[in-house]
């Protein structure tokens, strides 16, 4: 086994989802600018699993995270060369509203983000934006049991969102994302700004999660990918062309990925021995 | 030497003394610093309180219904008052705000949000700049060109423009600084759950740099109320209550400079009593700015 990129390339074909594929990522390049920030990678994302994606610093997998609900057009920027469908739509194409495409495919940021706006304005908030017309209390509700925080804040959710522990609002967060019913929830690293106990909650709540929506995570914790993720993309830099460009080393169930990687250079990461 | 004393001497050449030396240099100098600080905060604040200790021993006596609510007096008349002149001021800073704090705050939302370092951007913020160090005067003389040489006549249309142009920079740049306080976390929050860009700043950005924007529309309202410069040939003044926009109007300051020049010692008293009731209404404006002025984020 090698490690070259090209190598690299050939075994990230190789993945072949059992499943129902929800979104299919097939990118060709990412630039910030002139900056080739990531190059061709396949990635397949399956309905009803979660997608963990690993890699060092600077492999751009949240790059391709933000790239999958179109979160990184707000930069001036990126540009995007490829395909991303979801249900055999590509949101890159030229009829598509990214504003709608955001609506289906929600996101969970690192920070967690709560608007200055009670807790159940939070929540809320997607549904009037989608100009909900049925029962805002009971959806409500309902997505802050899903985020398993209802019983913590089921008597004062007038207060401020803001208020919340950092684990509470991350949860907040999650429940405002799956307040609007999306098909797919990204989560680029939502663990890193919280504490174990926390951040164990967040993780039971993926596993749960993913029985009614399709997860896709970024994260920088190997043993949480292990934890939770059902299949795993793992990342790698390369320098060879001057730059640091990502791109996609090695896909395929958690499982295997962990114990019996395909590529050396991903059995140096997974081992430890470089981050 | 005992085994006691011993171990005594041995302490003390061990144990460094932490005890506080009053005398040493650097206590002195901290000392001396300190008192320094505490006097001239205390001389900072002299004019301030004598101002408002002359105001209420002056005019507190004259400040009833009847100054509040009756007519200026007129050469050698008893009684009186300034209701109509407070009447005005409102009137006048009421129209300045319905002027200045909808385009500033749009202006606001330009400069902080949609092209922060475009060309317009950084010269209209350039030019609010210079525009709050603006002579207050001028704000009355370009109102007198624009306004009161359209319409014919001193109004008080003309006064509140002429506060409105005094007001705006103001409020853009407060309104600029609250809105760019919006972390942009919030802001992708926002994006990632579909909202539009317009749907950002009118639900997200707006509401959370709400208090940072209400506190700089107040500060501006509040300045606006004390300005008498602008209102000179505008507003110019008038002996009865306001009934209609485009007429001359009285104003609080107005009254304030005419009748303290005025040989009459009800006037005088008067005048001093009106003094005190403008502080009051801008003392109002600024404790709402401070209630308001809680950031949420």
């Amino acid at each position: 086994m090698n490690a070259t990129p090209e190598a690299a390339l050939d075994t990230a074909a190789q993945f072949s989802p059992q499943g129902e594929v929800v979104m299919d990522c097939k990118l060709d390049k990412i630039f910030y600018g002139d900056f080739l920030a990531v190059r061709s990678s396949d990635v397949p994302i399956e309905k009803g699993k979660i997608t963990g994606f690993i890699g060092p610093s600077g492999c751009g997998k949240s790059t391709v995270l933000r790239s999958l609900n179109r979160m990184n057009d707000l930069i001036d920027i990126f540009r995007f060369e490829g395909k991303v469908t979801y249900k055999g739509q590509d949101i890159y194409g030229k009829k598509i509203d990214p504003v709608v495409v955001r609506r289906y495919i929600g996101m969970v940021f690192q920070q967690p983000n709560p608007f200055s706006m009670s807790i159940f304005d939070n929540v809320a908030f997607g549904l009037r934006l989608n100009r909900f017309k049925g029962n805002i209390e009971e959806k409500v509700e309902k997505a802050l049991q899903r985020a398993a925080l209802w019983n913590e804040v089921k008597d004062k959710l007038k207060n401020s969102g803001l208020s919340l522990s950092g684990g509470q609002q991350q949860r907040l967060c999650i429940a405002r994302a799956i307040a609007t019913e999306p098909d797919v929830l990204l989560m680029d690293e939502p663990c890193s700004a919280l504490d174990p106990i926390a951040t164990r909650q967040i993780e039971e709540l993926m596993l749960e999660l993913k029985e009614r929506y399709t997860l896709a995570l970024v994260t920088h914790n190997m043993q949480q990918a292990m934890r939770v993720a059902d299949t795993t993309a793992f990342f790698g830099v390369d320098i060879s062309a001057g730059g640091r460009t990502g791109y996609l080393v090695e896909m395929g169930n958690t499982k295997e990925v962990f114990e019996n990687p395909q590529e050396e250079l991903t059995r140096q990461y997974v081992a430890g021995e470089f981050s | 030497m005992s085994n006691a004393e011993l171990t005594a001497a041995a302490q003390e050449s061990e144990l460094p003394s932490l005890n506080r030396q009053i005398l040493e240099r650097r206590a002195l100098k901290s000392g001396l610093l300190t008192t320094l600080t505490w006097i001239a905060a205390i001389l900072a604040s002299i004019p301030l309180f004598s101002v408002i200790y002359m105001l209420v021993v002056q005019g507190g006596a004259r400040v009833d219904l009847e100054a509040l609510t009756a007519l200026p007096p007129a050469g050698f008349e008893m009684g009186g008052g300034f209701g109509n002149a407070i009447v005005g001021t409102l009137v006048m800073v009421g129209i300045a705000a319905i002027v200045s704090v909808p385009l500033g705050i749009l202006a606001a939302i330009y400069l902080a949000i949609l092209d922060p370092s475009s060309k317009i951007a950084s010269l209209s913020r350039f030019l609010a700049k210079v525009l709050t160090g603006m002579p207050s005067i001028l704000a009355g003389v370009f109102a007198y060109a624009a306004v009161v040489l359209l319409m014919g006549t001193y109004s008080a249309w003309a006064g509140g423009i002429a506060l409105a142009v005094l007001m705006l920079p103001t409020v853009v740049l407060t309104a600029e600084e609250a809105l760019k306080m919006v972390p942009q976390r919030m802001k992708d929050a926002a994006f990632g759950m579909g909202c539009t860009r317009s749907q950002v700043i009118w639900k997200v950005v707006l509401p959370t740099g709400l208090p940072g924007v209400v506190t700089g529309v107040m500060l501006a309202v509040a300045g606006a109320a004390g300005e008498s410069a602008p209102l000179l040939f505008t507003a110019l003044f008038s002996n009865y209550y306001i009934s209609e926009l485009a007429e001359p109007t009285a104003s609080l300051s107005i009254l304030i400079y005419n009748f303290s020049g005025m040989p009459f010692d009800n006037q005088i008293e008067l005048a001093w009593a009106a003094s005190l009731v403008l502080v009051l209404i801008v003392l109002v404006f600024n404790i709402l700015a401070r209630l308001f002025g809680q950031p949420k984020v």
